[in-house]
Parts: structure tokens; sequence; C-alpha cells
């Protein structure tokens, strides 16, 4: 008896297209100044990723003409924004949604990967350490991101939450409520 | 009925428990227990605090301490041990005689579970193991038809815990040597079934193939589910016949049977799944949690939200209702 999927938000057209004609040096630039604000907060996260910690991954939104190579780097990452192809150690792909709703705990991906939604290639033990290090980090980019925009926070999370609404896409960590 | 659900993090704890958890297993960070996979499982810091977290909240801590020592090696498996008495953990999960003789010689007040790991199938070995090390709770192993259950249940005084959901084993846990043949390594004596050191996925026209140890074990067409990295779950073709040689790839999801496995006189539900996410742990908890409270409460058993989380995307109510192939 087989069973149904999660439907997965396909990121749309239009904005696509446009987050594809982002200049990727400062995009790139941008986003690794992130993802070291997350690893000062998070240090744990690239504890977990163990002898892991320094391979190199790409990870490719299938609904984006973009790939993003993540480099841990020990806890100093480095984030670089590529068109087209990417060469790395562990490659994981599927929808936007699919990438952001794992880190916010919205999605479990052995059930994404089963259902094939998510494609995993290259080593698969730096993948699952990745995984499993992110799942435990309870990240929440929202709010990561307004940390980092100072006196702009209030509308960057209003920016995020339009766009969140308008694009299906989790962008944000909803917290689990007690069931007691 | 008591819900036991697994947690591979200190975040998947605190899922388990904020989803309404009675009680929690989980195993430190190295080769003691049968879940030692990258990026997953506790420190020795991280214990202590997921134990407080989960007692402030109401919920137990069990430490699944259940693979096999190595000879020369005693120590780590023995300080496991220790260490679980000293984080507060309110019982240990154990399947080696030895380790077992430990734990009770030197921490007799620290409760002492048996693994499904010791595959302990019936009650005549279920009650050698209570005289000899005073345990308290047995895990079956997932070869027990729900009459099976409660026969053992009327021979013995010691709790019994059964799986309810999730992933399958071959039939006799803690001996099988699959994933040695293959790999060199075992869940058994390493932790880890199919270490994903040595499990490759390589997609190549919409097929997607799985490799162990460099053989080939399955490859699922275009809308087939992904398949599973496990021998005991590959797909092989011989003399033009073509299937699952051990068994099917498919999840086990006993919700519906609660009611007959408590007039069964069963203590506990198991959850597996401490490789699996917090976002699965907090929706299967959630989801047992309310069919347990129905059953408390003399209501109908809920319907079942949790058939896209299962293996292979495909549910069974396993050996609790026999219908073999």
């Amino acid at each position: 008896m087989h069973q149904e999927s999660v439907v997965i938000p396909i990121f749309p057209k239009g904005p696509s297209r446009v987050l594809g004609l982002l200049p990727l040096a400062p995009a790139s630039w941008t986003l690794t100044r992130f993802s070291r604000q997350i690893a000062k907060r998070h240090p744990s996260l690239f504890r977990r990723l163990g002898e892991h910690a320094h391979a190199r991954f790409v990870l490719d939104p299938t609904d984006l003409p973009l790939v993003m190579c993540l480099e841990p780097n020990g806890g100093v990452p480095r984030v670089s924004l590529l068109r087209g192809q990417c060469q790395g150690d562990a490659r994981i792909a599927g929808p936007l949604a699919a990438l952001l709703g794992l880190v916010h705990g919205a999605y479990d991906g052995d059930a994404l990967f089963f259902s094939r939604d998510l494609v995993i290639e290259g080593d698969t033990a730096a993948v699952l350490a990745l995984r499993n290090a992110i799942d435990d980090a309870e990240l929440d980019l929202a709010a990561e991101l307004g940390a980092m925009s100072g006196p702009l926070r209030q509308p960057v999370q209003r920016l995020i939450a339009l766009g969140e609404k308008t694009t299906g896409v989790a962008l944000s960590r909803h917290e689990e409520e007690y069931a007691r | 009925m008591e819900i036991v659900c697994p947690a591979g993090t200190p975040a998947a704890l605190r899922a388990a428990v904020k989803a309404g958890a009675h009680t929690i297993y989980c195993g430190f960070n190295d080769e003691t227990n049968a879940r030692n996979f990258p990026g997953l499982n506790f420190d020795r810091a991280e214990m202590r605090e997921g134990v407080r977290f989960a007692h402030d909240m109401g919920s137990k801590v069990l430490i699944a301490i259940n693979t096999f020592p190595r000879a020369g090696a005693e120590h780590i498996w023995h300080n496991a041990v220790s260490d679980a008495a000293e984080a507060g953990a309110d019982a240990v999960i154990l399947a080696d005689p030895g380790l077992l003789a430990y734990a009770a010689q030197n921490h007799p007040a620290l409760r002492r579970h048996l693994s499904v790991q010791a595959a302990a199938a019936n009650a005549d070995v279920i009650n050698y193991y209570a005289k000899c090390f005073d345990v308290k709770r047995v895990v079956l192993p997932r070869v027990l038809s729900i009459p099976e259950i409660a026969a053992i249940n009327a021979e013995t005084e010691v709790e019994t815990e059964v799986f309810v959901f999730g992933g399958l084993c071959v039939m006799a846990e803690g001996r099988c040597s699959l994933s040695s043949f293959v790999t060199g390594l075992s869940p058994n004596m390493n932790g880890v079934c199919s270490p994903a050191s040595h499990v490759d996925y390589h997609e190549d026209n919409d097929a997607l193939s799985v490799r162990l140890g460099g053989y080939t074990i399955h490859r699922a067409e275009k809308g087939e589910p992904a398949p599973y990295p496990t021998l005991c779950k590959g797909c092989f073709t011989s003399a033009d016949k073509k299937g699952y040689l051990f068994e099917d790839p498919v999840s086990l999801n006993a919700e519906q049977l609660i009611p007959q496995l408590k007039k069964a006189g069963v203590t506990a539900l198991k959850i597996e799944g401490r490789q699996r996410s917090r976002s699965y742990v907090a929706q299967v908890v959630r989801n047992f949690r309310a069919a347990v409270d129905a059953l408390e409460a003399g209501q109908p058993m809920p319907e079942g939200m949790l058939a896209q989380l299962s293996e292979g995307q495909a549910g069974t109510t396993g050996a609790y209702r026999k219908i073999w192939r």
C-alpha cells in the first residue's frame, strides 16, 4: 500500500528569473557573512559535522537558476553562488522550499528523500552529518537575518513574511507548541 | 500506555517532549549504541542537559547502550553505563549479558531494560534475564504476533515494550550479519547498519540506484520511492525474476492495533527512528499520544496521518498480523 507524498511548493517562475539576475560576487559575499554569523551563534552545528566539517557541499535548488556551494571550513564557512554546475564532495538537490523546510524543521529529510523530492549524490556520510547538524541547530533564518539587519530589522522581517506568504517557502522556523 | 520515542539529537529530544512523549530513548555519540551515524547522538554534556530538560517537563529518558562490547574494549561500554547513571537516566537499554552483569553489580539502582538486540522472544529467556540481571522491561523483537505477545505476558512479570511505528529489521535482531558481510561493519558491534560511508546513490536517466559497499542492491525507476540502502531491503534479479529477497521496503505502522496490544498486556509502545528528524519525531509522537489518550478515554482511535513518513512510503502491520507471502 503506497502512500501519498508531502506536497512541496515550487518557487514561482517570475521571482525565480529575478533571482537569476543577482550579481554573484556581492550575493556570495553577503551569504558568506550571513553563514559566519550563524556559525558564531550556533557553534554546535559545526562540532556536529565532525570529520565532515571540511567537506564541500553543493546545494542545488532545482526551481532556481542558481546553485550554492557551501564550505563549512571547520566553523569559518564560505558560501559561493554560481550559475550552472559546481563540483563538490556531495550534492543535495530539491525545490528551494524543501531545502529551506529542512533547515526550519518543517519537513523530514528521509521522507523527502524516499518520495524523491530530494536527491543526494556523492559522499552520503557528509550529507547525513550536515542534515543531522542542521536539524539539531533549530535555525531560524528569518531571525538570523533580522539579527544582522540592525535598525532595518522590522522592515526586513516584514519583507520575509511577505516572501513567505507569496512563495509558500518556509523562510522562518515555526516554534513547536507544547502538547501539555 | 507509555509512548517511548526516539531522539537522535538534543533538538529531537526537546521536540519529543514538547509533542507529549512520556519517555524518550537516545544514545551516546559512539559505538555503544546501535545508531552510531554521522552527526547523530549526544555527548556527555548534552545527555545531562537532555535528561534535565525531560525530567523538568515530566518525561523519562532511557539511554540505549545496546551494542555488544568488543573484547579488550569493554571499558568503553562500562563507562557509558556509568555515565548514563551519572546523567540521571531513568533506565539503560542493554543487550549484552556481560554488560547487564556489569550494570547490575555496579549500578544496582539504575533500572535495566533488555534491548530488542537481545532477540528475547519467549517467556523462558525473558525470565532468565530477569532472574540473573533483574531486568524490569524487555523490548520484544518484531517477529511476534499479538497472541504470542499475550502468551509471553501471561508467563512473566517483566514489562513488555513493542515497536508500533518505523523501520523494520530482519527477523533475529542482534544477530544480523548482512551489513558486516558487505561493509565489514555491523549494527551489533559498531552501531552502524549500512554505514553511510559505504552507501552511494546515483541517478542516471531518472533511475536511482543505490550501492552498498560497491554492490548495487536496488534500482528504482522514475516515480518509484527511493531505494532503502540496506541489504535486507535490496531488490535483486535472478533467472528473470525480480524481487525483494529478504523483506519488502515497508515501514511498520501498528497504530490501529494499540487496543489489542493493550489487551495483550503490553506496557509501552516504541517508535523507531533515532536517525530521523525532529519534524518526524514531533509528528509521530503527537499522533501516537493522541491515539493512546483516546484509548484511555474510551474514545475511538483517530485516523493516522503518518503515511508519508514511512520508509519506502509504504506501511505494514508486520508480524502482529502474520500474512506472509
